[in-house]
Formats: structure tokens, C-alpha cells, sequence
């Protein structure tokens, strides 16, 4: 089990703005009606999205209230589940994924990008607290390893020289383009297609 | 190889559309009316008789699973929910399907809700696919505005509403209960079965769960018939089935292929060879991290179905090829994967959340060569403590990977493990606390 704890420094209070009250309103209503607890995952990630990516407590005891559940439940699902960020990560959080997969094709190689261009350790915030990083477990993308996300987007097919270019350019308040970093098109096998030729041909 | 016009997911590489335009180019949504007109038995024994097996990792047989779902409506209504939650490591064929086929998945719902007779089917989507799930909103956003979803839904008669739940990274809500749970806005926990979620599932009421991939392929199995599916791959290991083949290979990809393809069609074929040929391969996870290794001598004839790598004591799972080849150290390889599951493990039953990290803490000394010639033994010892004595089938998966290695690469281990064991037997410390477990008879 992974050891998550929440940040010790906590805004005292926590509100939904208009735009996040209407989302969350949105959400409730794709469930069955009294079973609105439903809707607290969601209601964490708008939380998060609002609050510069991260959970304060304060927003747990929102959310409990907004969904008439008890307080300990919202936190056992913000504490369970390792999306949820407990503390602050800036506003670029990057996932480096080291799981087997990419682990064998050089992920370790990411790892050095990071602490050599956000901060030696992870989890730790970058020196002008804009982002932070941090190793996951396998995210899904496994045939363009190795890779790594950063907030929504997955940057594939990735090396040393390209990570630290991404990490530059994330620094500097850019957004880089996601997707394959070698030019190969999603997950097709690079200059060796067999299959479906004549719909590429097409 | 197989034909081109027998591939299920025509746009799996993205060449056209995903929207509804180029979704009906290739087939989707033509005659969906057609279809749910020949009624509920008539799709459940076509699927059945297309031997369908589900594509989450366990292959159990679809059509029967439907059929275990109550047959009248009675107090409580039915669901059908979908597993999107793809996270075992060497896995990423639902990502493509959620992005690149959406449509075939939507109106998989349509069909398979209709067949179970539910009105709301809820498709749980991995938290970390936000961006691929936000194509599939578009493509269910697209889908009600041209009446293919809500009321009367693609003229079928039949009122479906599908919405999508987000995980928030947990590798245990691929777990069908603990789906449930996560969808209810609990902790990712199994529950107990039975009872089984067709009579007892979400909210307390029938559901069915599917992989996406399981739904995705229904309705081309009802157009092009159950015997076309039957007739691909082997008996009870039948139609084409979407690998992932990543690790050490030339040209990682996605590829759909008949069922029982020989695995170095495979890797040589579609993968592009092994790094260094494939003299230099080791061993090969066929089926995402939980399924034991195969070592290079099997790999050689071994052809990729269900039933052919249960023989190996190894399973299909997934389909998540991970190919490791000589330059990388496979003990470290498996304590990177046992690494995984001890992060992953929910925590509820003990024998896997102690299990998996007292094995992840073995296998890291063993790979830096400092644990004892004892320990070798322990660890398969340690294994057989969790393997069956967890609520859920992931408590086990996490030691399936170990006693494969243990299986194979036992030589590999003790060669770099030889150090003598710390206490010596029947030295009879008083002290001691585990001394119980050194005496053999009282073990």
C-alpha cells in the first residue's frame, strides 16, 4: 500500500466557485437518486482542479457536506486513491511511469531528467514551485514506453535529451505538444505495418 | 496472418474518423434495429455460440455470463457497467479502443444493455486516461445528438443512458467488485463473492460487467455471425484479439490478430524481432505483469491462447506481451513488478498487503545478490501463503509472477545468492522469535 499523508499546512476553508458548482450539480445527476456519495471521486478531481491541483481538508469537509456523507468516508476515498494529491505538487505534476515495461526500455533515464531539472528528490517542489515529479506505476502506455504524463497529457517514446527538453520547456510556462516524441503515430508499429495497409494507403 | 476484412477494429491506428460519419463507413450503427429485433435470446446465443471469451484477463465465457442475469426486471433495476480500468503493466489496448473505436464500444452497450435488460450502463475509465476519456464523452455527446443514445435509441425502442465514471488510480478497481465499490464512492475494496454481482452488483442490483474490449467486438460478432467469430482462432480460444507487445522489441505496437497465433509470429513479424535478434530474447510475460514468464525454449513453438498457456502454467490475461531480453536482469525485472503490486495492493487481506512487500524486499536483495541461500526457498514459501487465501484473484496475481520466476530462473537466483543463512538450523536460540519456523516438524 502506498503511504500518503495529507500536507501539514491547510488553508483554513474551502468553497466551490460558480464553474465547479455547476460541474459538480452535473455529475450528482448521473446518479441514482440517494446515492449521491457516488459523485465524491468526481467532486475530489474538480476540487483538485480548482485548488492549483491539490486536496486541502477543508475541501474534503466541503465535499462531505455537499453530498450529506460523513467526513472520515471522503477521506478514506481521497486518502485511498493516489490521484488525489494531498499536499501541493505546482502546477506542472510530472509522472514518470517505472514499471517493467518502461523500466526495460530506459525509464530510469526520465528519472535523471527530473532531478536534474526539478528537484533532487521527489515530491518535491521545483525551486520556483511551478511543478514537481514524481515515479508511478504503470500508466497504460505501455507499447510507447518510456513515457510520462504531465497533468492530463501523455508524452510517449521518450530518451533522456527529449525529457529534459519537455522539462525545459515546462519551466519556462510552456505547454508542450503530448503525444509520440519519435513521430510514430499512436501505436502503430513504426515503419513496419503489415496490417490494414490499404486504409493507410487510402 | 490474419485478413484484413476479418479485423474487428478497423481504425485501430486512427487512418480514419472516430466520429459517427466514419464510424458507419466501416459498419457501426448500420442495422442496429435489425439486430435487438431478433430479440434478447437470439444475441445471448449468438454470443454464445461464438464462443466469445471476455477480454479482461480472465476469459470467461460472455454469452453465459449474460445469461446468468435475472430474466424479468423485478423490484431493482439492472445496470451494465464497463471495465476501462486497464492498469496491469504490458497493457494498453483499451486506451485505443476508447479513442480510436468508440463507437463500436457505444454500441456494444446498446446491444449488450439490451440483452441484459439495463437502462444505465456506467463505463469506468482509469483516471490517468482522462484525455481518452474525454474523446469518448465526445463520442457519446455525438452519439445522443443523433438519437443513437437516451430514448428509443437508435430506433431500437430501447432507452440506454451511458455515463462515465473516472478512476482515480488504483490498480484494484480493474477488479470487478472493487469496481463496484469505487462506483459507489467507496474505497476500491473487493467484496466477497458470492453472491456474484449478476443477482447483487452495483447499488445492490443485477450487473453485469464487461471489458471494453468484450463489448467493442459484440456487435460485429451479431453482424458477421457467431459461427465467422467461431471460425477464427480454435475451439474455445476462438475470434482475434488486440496484443500489446512491448519491452525489448524493434517496433513496440498494438496489433489485432487471430487467437492462437504462434508467438514469434508475433514478435517477428508484427514487433519488428527482438533487440538484438532473437537469439538475445530471455523470456516473455505473455499476458500483463500478473501472468508467470515464459522462458526463450517454450517461446519458441508456444502459440497465444487461453487454454495453450494455461498448459505452460501461464495464462493469456490481457494479451500484454512484455518481451525482456539477455541485456536486462530479470530478477530485477520481477522485483520492479513485485514492486508494483505492493503498491497497488489494497490492503484489505493480509497475505497480500505483508505478502507482496515482504516479496518485493526479498527479490531487491536478491537482485543485488545479498540475500541467503535459504531466502530462495522462503520466497516460494511466501508465495504459496498468498496464492488462495485472498478475497480477490489480484492477491494471487501478485504472486504468480514470482513462482514463475522461481519456475524458470530458480538457477539464476541461487548462482547469485549463495551467501550462508544468517541463523544456522536447529541452533537453538532462546531468544529467538521465529525459532518455531526453523524446526521443521512443528513448520
Amino acid at each position: 500500500m502506498s503511504l500518503r499523508r495529507p500536507a501539514k499546512d491547510q488553508p483554513e476553508s474551502f468553497e466551490f466557485n460558480a464553474s465547479s458548482l455547476e460541474a459538480a450539480n452535473v455529475i450528482v445527476a448521473k446518479y441514482p437518486d440517494g446515492k449521491q456519495q457516488s459523485a465524491v471521486m468526481a467532486l475530489l478531481y474538480i476540487a483538485q482542479k480548482q485548488n492549483n491541483n491539490w486536496i486541502p481538508l477543508a475541501a474534503m469537509k466541503y465535499i462531505a457536506k455537499f453530498l450529506d456523507m460523513p467526513y472520515i468516508k471522503v477521506y478514506e476515498v481521497a486518502t485511498f486513491y493516489t490521484m488525489y494529491n494531498l499536499s501541493p505538487v505546482g502546477k506542472y505534476f510530472v509522472q514518470v511511469c517505472t514499471t517493467t515495461p518502461c523500466m526495460i526500455r530506459g525509464a530510469n533515464q526520465l528519472v535523471e531528467a527530473c532531478k536534474e531539472k526539478i528537484s533532487e528528490n521527489e515530491c518535491e517542489l521545483s525551486d520556483d514551485k511551478s511543478c514537481s515529479w514524481m515515479e508511478v506505476e504503470c500508466l497504460g502506455a505501455c507499447v510507447n514506453a518510456p513515457m510520462m504524463q504531465i497533468n492530463d497529457d501523455y508524452y510517449e517514446d521518450l530518451d533522456k535529451e527529449k525529457t529534459l527538453n519537455i522539462l525545459n520547456k515546462i519551466l519556462n510556462g510552456e505547454t508542450p505538444k503530448p503525444g509520440s516524441y519519435r513521430g510514430r503515430i499512436n501505436n502503430e508499429p513504426e515503419n513496419n505495418r503489415k496490417t490494414l495497409m490499404n486504409l493507410k494507403n487510402a | 496472418m490474419l485478413k484484413d476484412q476479418d479485423r474487428i477494429f478497423q481504425n485501430l491506428y486512427n487512418d480514419k474518423g472516430s466520429d459517427v460519419a466514419s464510424s458507419k463507413e466501416r459498419g457501426d450503427w448500420v442495422n442496429t434495429k435489425e439486430i435487438t429485433d431478433k430479440g434478447r435470446d437470439w444475441i445471448i446465443n449468438e454470443i454464445k455460440e461464438s464462443q466469445l471469451r471476455g477480454r479482461g484477463g480472465a476469459g470467461f465465457p460472455t454469452g453465459l455470463k449474460w445469461s446468468f442475469a435475472p430474466k424479468e426486471v423485478g423490484s431493482r433495476p439492472h445496470y451494465l457497467v464497463i471495465n476501462g480500468d486497464e492498469s496491469e503493466p504490458g497493457t494498453c489496448k483499451d486506451r485505443d479502443i476508447l479513442r480510436f473505436e468508440p463507437h463500436k464500444l457505444i454500441e456494444g452497450c446498446l446491444i449488450a444493455s439490451y440483452a441484459v435488460q439495463a437502462h444505465v450502463c456506467y463505463i469506468y475509465i482509469r483516471g490517468e486516461y482522462f484525455v481518452d476519456g474525454q474523446k469518448l464523452q465526445a463520442a457519446i455527446d455525438e452519439a445522443y445528438e443523433k438519437k443513437l443514445l437516451g430514448k428509443n435509441a437508435a430506433g431500437t425502442g430501447w432507452d440506454l443512458d451511458i455515463y462515465i465514471h473516472y478512476g482515480a488510480g488504483a490498480y484494484i478497481c480493474g477488479e470487478e467488485t472493487a469496481l463496484l465499490e469505487s462506483i459507489e464512492g467507496k474505497k476500491g475494496q473487493p467484496r466477497l463473492k458470492p453472491p456474484f454481482p449478476a443477482l447483487i452488483g452495483l447499488y445492490g442490483c443485477p450487473t453485469i460487467i464487461n471489458n471494453v474490449e468484450t463489448i467493442a467486438v459484440v456487435p460485429t460478432i451479431l453482424r458477421k455471425g457467431g459461427k465467422w467469430f467461431a471460425s477464427l482462432g480454435r475451439e474455445k480460444n476462438t475470434g482475434t484479439k488486440i496484443f500489446c507487445i512491448s519491452g525489448n522489441v524493434n517496433k513496440p505496437c498494438n496489433v489485432e490478430e487471430e487467437m492462437n497465433i504462434p508467438l514469434k509470429e508475433l514478435i517477428e513479424v508484427h514487433a519488428g524481432g527482438v533487440i538484438g535478434g532473437w537469439d538475445n530474447l530471455q523470456a516473455v510475460i505473455p499476458g500483463g505483469s500478473s501472468m508467470p514468464l515464459i522462458p526463450k525454449e517454450k517461446c519458441e513453438t508456444l502459440t497465444m491462447d487461453f487454454d495453450s498457456l494455461m498448459t505452460e502454467k501461464s495464462g493469456l490475461g490481457t494479451a500484454g506481451v512484455v518481451v525482456i531480453n539477455k541485456d536486462q536482469d530479470i530478477i530485477k525485472c520481477m522485483a520492479r513488478i513485485a514492486k508494483f503490486y505492493k503498491h497497488e495492493s489494497c490492503g484489505q487481506c493480509t497475505p497480500c498487503r505483508e505478502g507482496s512487500g515482504w516479496m518485493w524486499r526479498m527479490l531487491e536483495r536478491m537482485a543485488k545478490g545479498e540475500a541467503t541461500k535459504d531466502e530462495v526457498d522462503m520466497l516460494g514459501d511466501v508465495t504459496n501463503q498468498i496464492a488462495g487465501h485472498t478475497i480477490c484473484a489480484f492477491g494471487e496475481g501478485s504472486s504468480w509472477p514470482v513462482q514463475g520466476l522461481l519456475r524458470h530462473f530458480k538457477k539464476e537466483i541461487e548462482e547469485r545468492n549463495n551467501l550462508d543463512p544468517i541463523v544456522q538450523k536447529k541452533n537453538n536460540i532462546p531468544y529467538l522469535v521465529d525459532q518455531h519456523l526453523l524446526d521443521k516438524k512443528n513448520a
